[in-house]
């Protein structure tokens, strides 16, 4: 059986859901027998191909995200959408009750310890930011949510089990949770 | 002279622009953009980060309580890092001056537990493929999957160290990533019994994987030293903390630098008073601020922080096995970025080695877990995150509100050194030559060296939109933006 191709990234999170991939430990060993990687950040491959699966960490906060998630709705068959940011922007869209000039002002103009001359940057180089954070089923159709901050190894053991053998994956009650 | 690349002296637009993005196998994204010639002669190279969330300033108006579990947040990979330097600086509000030892031993079992999981993680997941296979190997080989195919066994020494620490961390902060562990005054726990007599079982498993993962670098070092020694090579100061004798402590100590030569900067700086010897320079193409020594300034001030710094700057490491790791180290390197993953594995051995007199020691299964005292309005809290120096400092109202908040996280102190780093290397390797996919992974190969986590999504956009309309499947306007 050919292997499924697999792709993940990660948005405006912090990384912990793909801390909690690796967090399956020494099963990660029996999921690359089934499974390979595409675009992910633990390969090199920049630009993500046809996919079987595709999986997204974090909200939406700048018009970057925005372009790689919808690179991955078209790529991939089925698109998860795993954790809190993902799901509903957790808590990066603490943000959302602020102006982004407010905040980028208070960072950079106002804030301590900053050397003379300091001021926002805005080289051509930095992808504009929303004003708003958003989850990404705002922006394109999502197949499956996996939530939780981050959800365990072993909720995503089970997800990605169903998933690879064509069932529609379930969480048990113990996996469904925030925290 | 490498410095000269980071503002290309012809105008940009005569320019071709070649970019990274994002850089792999790192925590995070950024991304790196070259500019050249039609020789093929390098103009510019930087490294941008476009993360911007703005925690400074929303964690404002938030309860002070809170903060632990939600600075925490800010990464996944070093959760901890930040669980802690919050509840240290917290401590000094609530008037927390000495914890118990309970409390103490339980955040440190935490916090190597983390230094642990996380080199590992750099180690093994992220960066063996390029030690291993080559910096120009095939991109289909060059990551961990490649490993575990090749070196079953060195894979499998990896995802095991890792499974170790967070292990660790979940015995002490009740889940492996975003835990609860630590409070303002204390920790809400001890290690359990059980829990003991599982790390117990299998700490000794673990010194001698970290002391094998400390041979596999020196190997590599030892197959190719002028590799080591050069590759992105640029002289730095370098800071970390020390304990009061002078020795590595990764949970709290005072601020030492030293200059490239190995003489003191300053030494045993009380962190509290952080914002009188360093600065923080803003430049407008990276999110990323760029720290300095003030009293030396933005040009000569730049330092190195992390595990090659840290054990470079220590006067000894207090455990055995890995002190004597440390002297072999001192003897055959000098400061360029590669030799981070040895001081790196050196640290990973010193982190098990605490992790097993930390749970022989009963205090661990104590029960007085809180302290606390005269309540005060600002603390600073400091700590040695697996990637460096970690700076929280925050001021609370009378109402338990925060009304300040800094931050300065640990791969900001290496903004400067991985960009020197970076430009050192197109020179070395780029320069007039065409770029391939392995070329330009050398530069990957020294931003890893850092192991800095970037946090945030990255993505080539091009040319900027002065506008953009966010819409939704259906085509509702959800999010409009213009160039602020």
């Amino acid at each position: 059986m050919a292997k499924l191709k697999v792709a993940t990234t990660s948005l405006a999170g912090c990384f912990g859901c793909h801390m909690s991939i690796l967090d399956i430990d020494e099963r990660l060993l029996d999921l690359l027998e089934v499974v390979e990687f595409d675009r992910s950040p633990i390969t090199d491959i920049k630009e993500v191909g046809r996919c079987d699966i595709g999986i997204i960490e974090g909200g939406v906060c700048n018009a970057e995200n925005v372009h790689v998630l919808r690179d991955f709705r078209k790529q991939c068959k089925v698109l998860v959408s795993m954790g809190a940011c993902a799901v509903n922007g957790g808590l990066p869209a603490l943000r959302n009750n602020l102006s982004i000039a407010q905040i980028m002002d208070h960072v950079y103009l106002d804030g301590m310890g900053l050397a003379p001359g300091s001021a926002v940057p805005n080289d051509p180089e930095i992808p504009l930011p929303l004003n708003k954070v958003h989850p990404i089923h705002e922006v394109v159709k999502i197949d499956y949510f996996l939530p939780g901050c981050p959800p365990s190894g072993d909720a995503i053991w089970e997800f990605l089990t169903d998933l690879v053998i064509g069932k529609t994956p379930t969480l048990s009650h113990d996996h469904l949770h925030y925290d | 002279m490498t410095s000269t690349l980071e503002n290309a002296q012809v105008p940009p637009q005569s320019l071709r622009r070649v970019a990274i993005e994002p850089v792999s196998r790192v925590e995070g994204h950024g991304k790196v953009t070259l500019l050249l010639d039609d020789d093929g002669t390098i103009h510019q190279v930087r490294l941008h980060i476009v993360e911007f969330r703005g925690f400074e300033k929303f964690i404002e108006g938030r309860p002070y309580w809170e903060l632990p579990v939600l600075v925490s947040r800010l990464c996944g990979i070093c959760p901890v890092s930040h669980h802690l330097a919050a509840s240290k600086a917290l401590d000094v509000i609530v008037g927390a001056t000495r914890l118990t030892p309970t409390a103490e031993k339980m955040r440190r079992l935490m916090h190597y537990g983390q230094q642990l999981q996380s080199h590992a993680l750099h180690f093994y997941h992220l960066s063996s493929p390029d030690l291993l296979f080559g910096f120009d190997s095939e991109v289909a080989q060059r990551n961990i999957v490649g490993v575990a195919m090749a070196y079953p066994e060195i894979a499998k020494q990896g995802i095991l160290l890792r499974k170790f620490g967070q292990e660790v961390i979940r015995m002490t902060a009740g889940k492996r990533v975003h835990g609860t562990g630590s409070v303002p005054g204390g920790v809400n726990r001890s290690l359990s019994k059980a829990d003991r007599a599982t790390l117990r079982a299998g700490i000794d498993q673990m010194i001698e994987w970290s002391q094998a993962s400390v041979r596999i670098v020196e190997r590599m070092h030892d197959d190719n030293p002028e590799l080591f020694e050069s590759f992105g090579a640029v002289r730095s100061n370098s800071m970390g903390l020390v304990d009061a004798g002078g020795s590595l402590d990764l949970y709290h100590g005072g601020l030492r630098a030293k200059d490239p030569d190995g003489n003191l900067i300053f030494d045993h700086v009380d962190y509290g008073t952080y914002d009188q010897v360093l600065t923080e320079q803003v430049k407008p193409w990276t999110y990323m601020k760029f720290p300095y020594i003030t009293d030396l300034g933005p040009d000569d001030g730049w330092y190195k922080v992390g595990p090659l710094a840290r054990v470079r700057n220590c006067d000894r490491i207090p455990t055995p096995l890995a002190e004597a790791e440390r002297l072999t180290f001192l003897e055959q390197t000098g400061d360029a970025p590669l030799n981070f993953h040895w001081a790196r594995m050196i640290e990973m051995l010193f982190a098990a080695e605490t992790i097993k007199e930390l749970i022989d020691d009963d205090d661990i299964s104590g029960q007085d877990l809180m302290t606390g005292g005269e309540r005060r309005t600002e603390g600073v809290g400091v700590i040695e995150a697996p990637r460096g120096t970690l700076f929280h400092h925050y001021r609370v109202g009378d109402d338990d509100l925060i009304t300040m908040a800094n931050l300065i996280v640990a791969t900001t102190n290496n903004n400067e050194a991985m960009n020197r780093a970076v430009r050192e290397v197109a020179r070395q390797y780029l320069d007039g030559r065409e770029l391939t996919e392995g070329l330009l992974n050398h530069i990957e190969v020294a931003i890893r060296a850092f192991d800095p986590c970037l946090s945030c999504a990255t993505h080539a956009l091009g040319r900027m939109p002065l506008e953009v309309t966010l819409v939704d499947p259906d085509g509702t306007v959800v999010d409009r933006l213009v160039k602020e």
